[in-house]
């Protein structure tokens, strides 16, 4: 439109710039911009002049040096002899186990529980209120310290188990439930095991092809195939059949009690568990508001339709109301995730040993660089949470609208 | 992006602004309040009592230095530190000074950029075990769950130890002295270490501390004493003569008692010195001539705040040790007031 307005061979005047509408605008964005970097300048030149002033010099030196404190749970290899910098890693690492768990288990009870707030029984439907409004409504930071402390007082120790007439016995003499954490068998890779793993993931493929199969049988034949107990059939018969032709390849490491705990198979932590079991099921009842409002959205007349052309409750859910509803859940849900992991960095109340509590908790107390590892912790956690806003996106892209 | 960048640093910059301006002294006084950062409870060190007054044995050090420049013992501002904070406090300028058994290391001094202005007690790591537990040595802890405060010296001490004995263990890290004592209390640690006075002071809050035994091992060296920021002498030789001051009272035989008496005037220089009578001592710090006196008149001379606090008679129960005078067989010892 600007074009139309233009005479030919009319010349740009410097006064043009706070006259004419067509430049006005810029000139004050370009003014604002000029006063915001001349800010932010005063800021870092200040910033730079007090740590002169107060002694304090910027260097990420002492990342190469040895940490010279252990940490109990690590995905990687560390010892006390390893740099900060290694121990950052374990702290992200840490990290990011706690958040993916994390996220999986509150989707799963989000979901759930967003789903039986709208059931047409009252009593489900008022318990579930119930549980939204309290989990919603107190702060995370109770509910770990809660968890935890029920954690420890009401499973027994690893000294409960000791001696001929123990309080407490591990189930199956397999499972320890302890309030040191959760002790589980460990499978042993032997000779060979690496077939059985190959035919398992083949068998999830299968799996995918049959459904895919079956789908095609549905649209084009009208025959509804029996999918669950198949399905369930291939993922695990061609694996038993193999595990016992190759001769048990893949063995059973029993934890058991030796000294003050039990030693040996996977060891789940009571930090990680009281931490990820809280920012799950708090983050849930944020999950489970935003699955109910995605399930509202959709038309009631969706639900009749579909209920009209013969569909069962449970298929107009699965087939109708979620497809669309996820439209509306996902975004809020993205930053859902992003709490949860942002809230991970409360690790240290239960003694867990996050990035917040390597890094940005003994490292930073040890070495005093509090500056420099504010500085890394942030840019890790803007790292982690872009990543997952970015991940999630592109699901978003997918089952949005498709508006053509 | 970048902006949250800077402004995150700015704070913490700002934070770190107050450090290089006028005297600390100048500051205090001009406040008329001590800010003084402790512990967030260590009965027998500082702890809030019944009244919610603040109590123990680095408390006593702060309220002596509040009197000696104040005049006033309750003009302190006793400021709750926990291990990972009470280093940033400091050098931020929320606290005046540091009394919070806080180890004297060489990086710290060096590298963090404080003063330790001497030591009021000479501790050493240690553990404390269930006694039903049997253990008797920290040697055979081997594969225990050892819960430790963190951000202290101790999980330094406590890898190295493990490390060169060559047996493992789980480390739980805990926040406060007071979180740790439930995880231990319930079991979900083995073995609680920390400095063997923190052991045995916390081990007196239990219900039955006769059930828990602190191991025979030593693991390290812990000179305790209080710490103000580089660059501020004067303030530093405040807080270092007034600690000195309650030693060698100790050394000198002036106590709360017999302070008054002394204060006419004895045939010791020394003591005449020390309490202001003789000499320009007061004057040279920059404070009155009976500073010291006054921060004496408090809770006494080192030895007196020693018993009330944390000695044989309380329920922490600490024997003299290495913190008896020099002349007993211990390390205190005072540079002489001339």
């Amino acid at each position: 439109m600007s074009i139309a307005q233009d005479e030919p061979g009319a010349q740009f005047r410097l006064s043009m710039l706070l006259n004419d509408t067509r430049y006005r605008g810029y000139t004050f964005q370009a003014v604002a911009l000029l006063a915001l970097i001349a800010f932010m300048a005063y800021l870092g030149v200040n910033l730079v002049q007090n740590l002169a002033a107060a002694g304090l010099n910027i260097s990420y030196q002492f990342l190469g040096e040895p940490a010279g404190y252990d940490i109990n749970q690590r995905l990687v290899e560390y010892t006390s002899q390893s740099t900060h910098w290694r121990a950052a890693v374990v702290g992200v690492l840490n990290t990011l186990l706690v958040a993916f768990v994390g996220c999986f288990l509150a989707t799963v009870i989000g979901v759930f529980v967003g789903i039986l707030r709208l059931s047409k029984n009252w009593l489900i439907r008022q318990l579930t209120s119930v549980y939204v409004e309290i989990f919603r409504n107190v702060p995370v930071l109770i509910w770990i310290l809660i968890v935890m402390q029920i954690f420890i007082v009401v499973l027994p120790q690893p000294r409960d188990f000791k001696g001929a007439n123990a309080s407490a016995s591990m189930w199956f003499d397999a499972f320890a439930f302890t309030g040191r954490g959760f002790y589980t068998p460990k499978p042993i890779w032997m000779d060979g095991s690496w077939v059985v793993v190959a035919v398992f993931l083949a068998s999830i493929l299968g799996v995918f092809a049959f459904r895919q199969y079956a789908k095609t049988r549905l649209y084009r034949d009208g025959v509804m195939l029996e999918r669950f107990w198949t399905s369930l059939g291939i993922l695990f018969v061609p694996c038993l059949v193999v595990y016992f032709i190759m001769g048990q390849p893949i063995g059973l490491d029993y934890p058991a009690l030796k000294g003050f705990n039990f030693k040996g198979g996977v060891y789940m932590r009571n930090s990680f568990i009281a931490l990820t079991f809280a920012l799950s099921i708090y983050t849930a009842a944020f999950i489970a508001e935003n699955v109910r409002a995605g399930i509202l959205a959709v038309s009631k007349g969706q639900t009749e339709a579909a209920a009209s052309l013969g569909l069962r409750p449970n298929r107009i859910m699965n087939l109708v109301i979620l497809p669309q509803a996820l439209r509306v859940i996902i975004p809020p849900l993205i930053s859902q995730y992003l709490n949860l992991t942002k809230n991970s960095s409360l690790a240290i109340a239960v003694g867990y040993m996050d990035l917040t509590g390597t890094l940005g908790g003994i490292t930073l107390n040890q070495t005093g660089r509090a500056i420099e590892t504010v500085l890394l912790l942030m840019l890790f956690y803007l790292t982690i949470s872009l990543s997952i806003s970015f991940i999630m996106n592109i699901y978003n892209n997918a089952v949005k609208l498709k508006e053509r | 992006m970048k902006n949250s960048l800077i402004l995150g640093a700015m704070t913490v910059a700002g934070l770190a602004a107050g450090v290089a301006t006028a005297g600390t002294l100048e500051d205090v006084q001009a406040r008329g309040k001590l800010n003084c950062g402790v512990t967030t409870g260590l009965v027998g060190f500082a702890a809030p009592d019944a009244n919610g007054e603040w109590q123990g044995f680095d408390v006593a050090v702060c309220r002596a230095v509040a009197a000696a420049v104040l005049g006033d013992a309750s003009a302190v501002e006793f400021v709750p530190t926990t291990g990972k904070t009470r280093f940033t406090a400091l050098a931020s300028g929320e606290i005046d000074m540091l009394a919070r058994n806080t180890t004297w290391t060489f990086s710290r001094d060096v590298d963090l950029k404080f003063e330790f202005t001497g030591v009021n007690y000479y501790d050493g790591q240690g553990f404390m075990v269930p006694a039903d537990l049997g253990v008797t040595s920290a040697k055979e802890l081997d594969g225990a769950t050892v819960c430790i405060q963190t951000g202290t010296t101790t999980e330094l001490n406590l890898a190295d130890f493990f490390r060169t004995n060559n047996i493992s263990y789980e480390p739980v890290p805990i926040e406060t002295n007071s979180e740790a004592q439930p995880l231990y209390l319930e079991g979900a640690c083995d073995v609680y270490t920390t400095d063997a006075s923190g052991l045995a002071a916390t081990r007196a809050a239990f219900e039955n501390p006769g059930d828990h035994v602190v191991l025979p091992e030593i693991i390290s060296k812990e000179p305790l004493g209080p710490l103000v920021r580089h660059g501020d002498n004067e303030w530093g030789d405040i807080v270092r003569w007034t600690l000195n001051a309650l030693i060698t009272a100790e050394e000198l035989g002036v106590t709360s008692a017999n302070m008054s008496d002394m204060m006419a005037g004895t045939n010791n220089p020394e003591i005449n010195r020390l309490l202001g009578t003789e000499g320009t001592l007061g004057a040279m710090l920059g404070l009155d001539a009976d500073w010291a006196a006054k921060a004496l008149a408090v809770s006494g001379n080192y030895g007196e705040i020693f018993e009330t606090n944390i000695g044989e008679n309380t329920p922490i129960g600490l024997s003299r040790g290495l913190n008896a005078q020099w002349k007993n067989g211990g390390l205190i010892y005072s540079p002489p007031f001339r």
